[in-house]
């Protein structure tokens, strides 16, 4: 029997996903919102907390909730561990529930950076007004833009210490793209090939396009209460079960690199001993995937394989459908949306509740999530389940 | 995009002035803390070790190891639109701190994490310098 539930998800919105433009990131955060509250059951004022988590400087503020038209809440803040933020919400209001500081919390999460005239390319690279000052205008200097470079450097250690290959790194893009296939979700249906993946142009070597995420305007909420209100609403509650940050500190001074072990290992070993079940208890993972590199270190940190091994690991497709081990069972960021850890978060509440129709995985009593953020810098895992558990 | 258009040029600040006066005078100078004895890269106002304030600039000796690069092939600023191809890497420096940075004077093709560099300063403009790295000859 798994540890007993620190707070139940009721509800979930998300909005369409991708180039829909004209939007302002919380207008998308309006629908998702409202989306949420219908799949709940609930009333607007029924929510007393508000966490709001954006990428880029964007109206997602505190004064988001006057936008939304919220009142009398209780708890509001804007918060940021960059990709790792939902962990850390989902932390904070089930913490917030227990010791009553409100009853029913929104977490949200909307990015709105496609404009006709700025593609994902464009999107999170960085500044791009010069002069730059010091140490950004060093970095600036050496062409050292954006998340891609820092990835790419990665995995090109990970390559050498392991010898992991691209063909490791392409079968987690194209089994993804499988899963996306099933998700009305999803932005990438096209079916995608090994040569697909080899074929498509370098972004950052040894990243390829198909090893990037996509970058979505859209929105996530979801709605969280305590396990005793969650019985009487409209769906099944989904348990969290296990919730654990890790962020061990990596940077420039240390010598130590997160192409060796990420956050995942502590995170993770802690939130399986919260929740009181192992790693061969999980059904599913929705594992943040920002970069293909990003789900086969993840997958070794959390101990599924050894480290060095995710590669070999995965060879055999078991991410993928019909595997052993299912994994982005919506795409993922990859191929299904780009919404920072609210896309494993709200694929992990899909199967928990059984409603992954053709996607749905034959195990969901306890699904495995992930957030990550800055270089592989910050890590959040949670652990979902249908089951309230205790006793 | 214009193919003449500039790479963007640091503009040494306070902090990181002796940073860039020492590339200029064909020097790596890095922070060294008077209290715990440490090196810190990249600068900054305090120690990332002991959080002190007595922060000095000592020479480096340049020496260091590819840790690990990536090649970059995305036009993300103009001035860089002549360039790609260009490696990032990241150099292990014998002093104990590392650096990203540029490796220059070899094919990309030709970069293996684990090859010993030295460090050499490249003008880049309006009177700065900066440091870039080159493979030590076998």
């Amino acid at each position: 029997m798994a540890n007993s539930s620190k707070g139940a998800i009721v509800g979930l919105g998300v909005t369409p996903m991708g180039k829909i433009y004209g939007r302002r990131a919380v207008d998308f955060a309006a629908e998702a919102i409202a989306l949420a509250l219908e799949d709940a059951g609930l009333q607007k004022s029924d929510i007393d907390g508000l966490l709001i988590n954006a990428n880029l400087p964007n109206d997602m503020t505190p004064g988001a909730q006057m936008i939304l038209g919220f009142e009398n809440l209780t708890l509001v803040n804007v918060m940021t561990a960059y990709g790792s933020t939902g962990g850390s919400m989902m932390q904070y209001a089930c913490m917030a529930i227990r010791e009553g500081l409100a009853k029913t919390i929104v977490l949200v999460y909307a990015d709105a950076p496609l404009t006709p005239s700025r593609g994902a390319g464009q999107s999170y690279s960085g500044p791009h007004r010069f002069p730059l000052g010091g140490m950004t205008g060093l970095k600036a200097a050496y062409g050292d833009f954006g998340a891609n470079l820092g990835y790419a450097m990665a995995a090109q250690r990970h390559m050498h210490l392991y010898g992991t290959t691209e063909g490791h790194l392409g079968i987690v893009a194209v089994g993804q793209r499988k899963w996306a296939q099933m998700s009305p979700w999803a932005q990438m249906k096209a079916p995608m090939t090994m040569a697909d993946h080899h074929n498509s142009r370098w972004i950052a070597e040894p990243l390829r396009l198909l090893d990037c995420c996509l970058v979505s305007n859209g929105a996530v909420a979801i709605i969280v209460t305590s396990a005793d209100r969650a019985r009487d609403l409209r769906q099944p509650p989904v348990h969290v079960l296990g919730y654990a940050q890790s962020a061990p500190g990596d940077n420039l001074d240390t010598s130590r690199h997160p192409a060796v072990e990420t956050g995942a290992a502590r995170s993770g070993e802690t939130a399986f001993r919260m929740a009181g079940i192992t790693r061969a208890d999980i059904g599913s993972c929705q594992l943040y995937d920002c970069y293909t590199y990003t789900v086969l270190v993840t997958l070794e940190d959390y101990g599924f394989c050894a480290k060095g091994e995710g590669g070999p690991f995965v060879a055999d497709g078991k991410l993928g459908p019909g595997g052993a081990l299912p994994t982005n069972t919506g795409g993922g960021q990859l191929s299904g949306y780009y919404m920072w850890a609210f896309t494993p978060m709200s694929e992990a509440i899909v199967q928990a509740r059984g409603q992954g129709g053709a996607r749905q995985v034959p195990n969901r009593d306890f699904t495995l999530v992930s957030g990550n953020g800055g270089i592989l810098n910050f890590h959040s895992t949670m652990i979902f389940s249908p089951h309230e558990g205790g006793g | 995009m214009s193919q003449s258009a500039a790479k963007p040029v640091p503009v040494p600040d306070e902090i990181s002035a002796p940073f860039f006066d020492g590339a200029r005078a064909g020097h790596l100078m890095l922070q060294h803390c008077t209290a715990c004895g440490k090196w810190s890269f990249p600068v900054r106002e305090r120690c990332p070790h002991c959080l002190g304030a007595k922060l000095g600039w000592r020479a480096a000796s340049g020496r260091g190891t590819l840790y690990t690069f990536a090649i970059m092939h995305q036009v993300m600023n103009p001035g860089f639109a002549a360039e790609v191809p260009y490696n990032v890497s990241q150099i292990d420096l014998a002093e104990g701190v590392r650096m990203v940075a540029n490796v220059i004077g070899i094919a990309n093709d030709q970069l293996r994490i684990g090859m010993e560099l030295q460090a050499v300063f490249e003008d880049v403009g309006m009177g700065v310098s900066i440091p870039k790295f080159r493979p030590v000859a076998a």
